[in-house]
């Protein structure tokens, strides 16, 4: 079983060179910085503070903040990670005040039942998202990724949707490298989990891969 | 290798950043124990199930109305010059 494969990221050479001219005073620089990033900062907003609402505010803002403050921008890093680190604590302080109820922290890590291998794993189908219209999919993804923990969630975005490093996603969060692994695997483990209420073989006559198609029950 | 082992090592071995000797015992472990091998192979698929889920793509028309509120915003600030906004 191989390895994921990350995507592939954007060409970034020209980048410190849009920043520049940004900060120079050029907004159609910046412009193109939007352009390039927008729909990233979009995805992750939404993730973070599942609302639409929020996250159209998020992208505003974490642009509006990074201009602002572009002087700030030391370069050690990629503009990206520095843009991402706005845009989630905007995107925080949104959930944090829409839940003021419950603590919302990156910090968290909470212990669960996940954390351990079950007894019987439930196999899947071999495509299992082909069992499922677009939509049904994308509701069935979207209500998954919703009960994790913030903390959880957030990692997983950063990490597995947007094929941020394990080190970039740390400095994005402020978390250390073992935090950032510790809570992606519990990420992973309980998304999959979950999953599997839709996605486990179903040994039915009417199942729609061949039968004998697979060698291991559950 | 236990399993509660292999799943400390779960993430990294999905990632590929894992010295040759760990994977090694990780794959011995998979040819044999059915369970680890199916949380492996299915939490795989769920990490490509999102990353190609186009959950929460920008609609082109928000697109443009989010990126034009930038770019005034960004403008008005300019303007004002750097203590103002």
């Amino acid at each position: 079983m191989g390895a994921i494969q990350p995507r592939v990221g954007e060409p970034v050479s020209d980048e410190l060179a849009l920043v520049q001219a940004a900060r120079a005073g050029d907004v159609g620089a910046f412009e193109e910085l939007v352009r390039r990033y927008d729909r990233n900062i979009f995805r992750i907003a939404q993730h973070i503070t599942q609302n639409r609402e929020d996250a159209e505010d998020v992208v505003q803002d974490a642009f509006f903040k990074a201009y602002s403050n572009l002087n700030q921008f030391q370069g050690q890093s990629k503009f990206y990670t520095w843009l991402v680190r706005i845009a989630v604590n905007e995107a925080l302080m949104k959930l944090r005040r829409r839940r003021p109820e419950r603590t919302v922290s990156l910090d968290e890590d909470v212990k669960t039942e996940d954390d351990t291998v079950p007894r019987e794993v439930a196999d899947w189908s071999p495509n299992p998202e082909q069992q499922y219209t677009q939509a049904e999919l994308r509701e069935i993804l979207d209500r998954t990724i919703h009960g994790l923990p913030a903390s959880f969630r957030t990692v997983f975005v950063l990490r597995d949707v947007e094929g941020l490093s394990t080190e970039e996603t740390a400095e994005a969060l402020d978390l250390s490298i073992p935090a950032v692994k510790s809570r992606l695997l519990r990420a992973r483990l309980q998304l999959r989990s979950r999953l599997s209420k839709y996605f486990q073989r179903h040994e039915k006559a009417n199942e729609r891969q061949k039968p004998g198609s697979g060698d291991h029950q559950s | 290798m236990k399993c509660s082992e292999f799943l400390q090592e779960l993430t990294d071995y999905l990632d590929g950043v894992i010295d040759a000797n760990t994977k090694a015992e990780l794959e011995e472990h998979l040819s044999w124990c059915h369970n680890c091998y199916v949380v492996c192979d299915t939490t795989k698929k769920t990490i490509e199930i999102y990353r190609d889920s186009h959950l929460y793509e920008l609609p082109e028309d928000l697109r443009g109305r989010l990126r034009s509120a930038i770019v005034s915003k960004c403008q008005a600030r300019k303007k004002a010059g750097p203590e103002g906004a």
